[in-house]
């Protein structure tokens, strides 16, 4: 796995010791809130309604055990025994006083972790398919360019006060579960005729007010000159990206107010500027270098077939089920890939104790070759677990309240913090989460109803993805009491579409039932085979708004 | 974000958040307390425009960021914040009763 260079590490303790005389100063009162807001935003320290928060970077999704070690230390040392895992594939932290922020950021600083880039007008971090490496027709390990992209992002003069904040993810599969289409930039590494590796660049997606999927502006930029491309869509976004309006700085308006055609032609001519320099192109053994450490773990040479694990689903049919829903297969015979659910019936998507971020560190020493990886989707994965020992590992995970059997399935839903934490919130997310999920909890009718993947947001930001969930569910805020707006259709995946609002908003006490009402129009009207969003893409809303509004 | 109180508003009581930890506060007297039950409360638009500018001194920012004035309403058991996002302000998150101020208040 990658490991920070001396240069990098350097930096990020530097960092760390200037924040510290910050926030010193700030508390003396030397520093006013608005001279210290910037800077504490820069290290990734928001204010909530509660107390500060503080997200931490885990770039393209990645941690190892010491890493995960830390992380459950830093829940228990200096916030309330747990942490969050976010749509950006990061952690937060809902309660650290800001006066020991710095200590905590010199420990977490001491396993090459930061929260540089988690917050700003910057590039931010660079998120990826959380199977890379591991998922079986993969062209390439998306983190190494995610790596790439990352190192030469990081404190670029050029993009470090950028119209708006930068959002870039990487899939290296033609099944996108990095959501690229919903980024600033959206990578899909792809090979063309003559088998060259390159990549295909997606510009302009986001959600938020106004959400938008990214246009391809390009099918092929070979390996050498992806930096080069990039830095030219940037330097387009930079000169001509609006300024005058947050709401409008994002590139998706640009590329919107520009035009698909236009835009493409820009960053065209920059790139062949840049291009002509050759300032920006990879040098062969830089990327070798990058590559190495993201070489392959030790595998151990293994039948495709484990005895073991087919006997255990023999005698286990809960084991049986958890392998249906949260095992994917390895591209390495022998191994598997194992999603452990952070979406407990009735629990708060995405959270974590510090017991249960333990145990997992463990587990991935002892039977995942030290590797975890975070997905946008909220949970967590082990991405190499041998089938022989999948079985074991279930046990552990089943005695830690982390082996729910429901990936993709209806109680896996994305939550935002929303108004229980955060101070732009309308209305609380959780709690809909949990009554869904616990409305749901029988698993044969989970099963029955198939791949359903509901996102919620408390206000229009989006951070809970609600405009691409296949049904999305927002909190609106009418004089104080909370609304919820509900929309079917969305999709974050290679073939992404945004959702349709249905119509009027429902009070709290109704979504269940609105969310029931449209799970069992569904299941009437579907034809064999058909998941949620294949039977709305055939029959449209009005059969489900007739339901909904029916009286 | 919410308006924190309608235009007609008859109680209101300012809130900040302490600046060392983030904590909720309530202006009371001259100083901050954590506790909304003890809160000062305002009664009109007079006296709550009087209320936030006794809670904004000039050297305020030394402790407390951004002071501002919510609507309460008056019941059997004292004052209420009006607006659900004040009431979890007041208590902690509605997901983790063993949380914020609510579990302090055991
Ligand atoms: C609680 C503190 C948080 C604050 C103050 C916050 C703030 C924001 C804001 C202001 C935006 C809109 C930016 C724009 O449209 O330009 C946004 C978008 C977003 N946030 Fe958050 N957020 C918070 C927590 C989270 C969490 C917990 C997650 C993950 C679960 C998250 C993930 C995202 C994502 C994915 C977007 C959408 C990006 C896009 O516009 O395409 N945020 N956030
Ligand atoms: S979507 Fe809104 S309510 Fe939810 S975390 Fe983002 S800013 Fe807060």
């Amino acid at each position: 796995m990658y490991r920070y260079d001396e240069f990098d590490h350097k930096i990020v303790t530097d960092r760390v010791n200037q924040f510290r005389g910050q926030v010193n100063r700030r508390i003396s009162g030397a520093l006013s809130e608005d001279a210290f807001k910037p800077l504490r935003l820069m290290n990734g320290v928001y204010l909530q309604l509660h107390a500060y928060m503080l997200r931490v970077a885990i770039p393209y999704g990645t941690v190892s055990s010491k890493q995960m070690r830390m992380l459950a230390h830093i829940a228990r040392k200096y916030d309330r025994g747990y942490g969050h895992f976010t749509t950006r594939q990061n952690i937060q932290y809902n309660w650290p006083a800001l006066d020991r922020i710095p200590d905590l950021l010199e420990e977490l600083a001491s396993v090459e972790m930061h929260a540089i880039q988690t917050s700003g007008n910057c590039i931010r971090n660079v998120t990826a398919d959380q199977y890379a490496g591991a998922i079986a027709d993969e062209i390439e390990d998306p983190r190494i360019i995610s790596e790439i992209i990352r190192q030469w992002s990081t404190f670029h003069p050029e993009f470090s006060y950028l119209p708006r904040k930068f959002k870039i993810a990487v899939t290296g599969h033609e099944n996108d579960r990095a959501a690229i289409k919903l980024h600033d930039i959206g990578i899909v590494i792809v090979k063309n005729d003559k088998g060259e590796t390159g990549y295909e660049v997606h510009v302009g997606g986001g959600q938020g007010r106004s959400p938008f999927i990214a246009k391809k502006l390009t099918d092929f930029v070979p390996a050498k000159k992806l930096l080069a491309y990039l830095e030219a869509v940037m330097r387009v976004y930079n000169m001509l990206g609006r300024r005058d309006n947050s709401y409008k700085a994002r590139i998706k308006i640009l590329v919107h107010e520009t035009g698909e055609t236009e835009m493409r032609r820009l960053v065209e001519e920059e790139f062949a500027k840049i291009d002509a320099s050759q300032m920006l192109s990879l040098p062969e053994a830089e990327l070798d270098r990058i590559s190495a450490y993201f070489a392959p773990p030790n595998y151990e040479n293994l039948p495709a077939q484990s005895d073991a694990f087919e006997a255990a689903k023999e005698g286990n049919p809960e084991f049986s089920h958890w392998v249906k829903t949260n095992l994917v297969p390895h591209k390495t015979p022998g191994y598997g890939i194992v999603n452990i659910s952070l979406k407990p019936i009735g629990g708060i998507p995405g959270d974590a104790t510090d017991a249960q971020m333990d145990v997992i560190a463990d587990l991935a020493e002892r039977y995942a070759l030290d590797e975890i990886r975070v997905t946008h989707e909220q949970n967590l994965v082990l991405p190499h677990v041998k089938l022989d020992e999948a079985k074991e590992v279930y046990d552990i995970l089943c005695a830690h309240d982390l082996a729910t059997p429901n990936i993709g399935l209806i109680s896996d839903s994305i939550a935002c913090p929303g108004l229980d934490y955060c101070n732009l919130a309308n209305a609380r997310s959780i709690p809909l989460a949990q009554e869904i999920s616990t409305h749901f909890a029988d698993l044969d009718k989970q099963y029955d109803i198939g791949e359903l993947k509901i996102k919620i947001s408390g206000c229009i930001n989006a951070c809970g993805h609600h405009h691409v969930g296949h049904i999305g569910i927002l909190g609106v805020d009418k004089k104080g009491t909370e609304f919820y707006q509900i929309s079917l259709g969305g999709s974050a995946d290679e073939k992404a579409s945004l959702g349709d609002i249905t119509g009027q908003a429902f009070t709290e006490d109704k979504v269940v039932d609105a969310v029931d009402t449209i799970v069992e129009t569904y299941l009437n009207l579907r034809q064999p085979e058909e998941r949620f969003l294949d039977t709305y893409r055939r029959v449209g809303m009005d059969p489900f708004k007739e339901q909904l509004y029916a009286d | 974000m919410a308006q924190h109180s309608s235009k007609g508003a008859r109680f209101q009581a300012v809130t900040a958040n302490r600046l060392k930890d983030g904590e909720v506060v309530y202006f009371k007297g001259n100083g901050w307390i954590e506790n909304f039950a003890e809160a000062e409360i305002a009664d009109g638009q007079e006296a709550a425009e009087a209320l936030l500018t006794r809670a904004s001194p000039d050297n305020m920012e030394a402790f407390i960021l951004d002071p501002y004035l919510f609507e309460v309403s008056e019941s059997d058991n004292g004052f209420t914040p009006v607006s659900v996002r004040e009431n979890i302000r007041a208590k902690g998150p509605t997901v983790r009763t063993d949380l914020g101020k609510q579990a302090e208040a055991g």
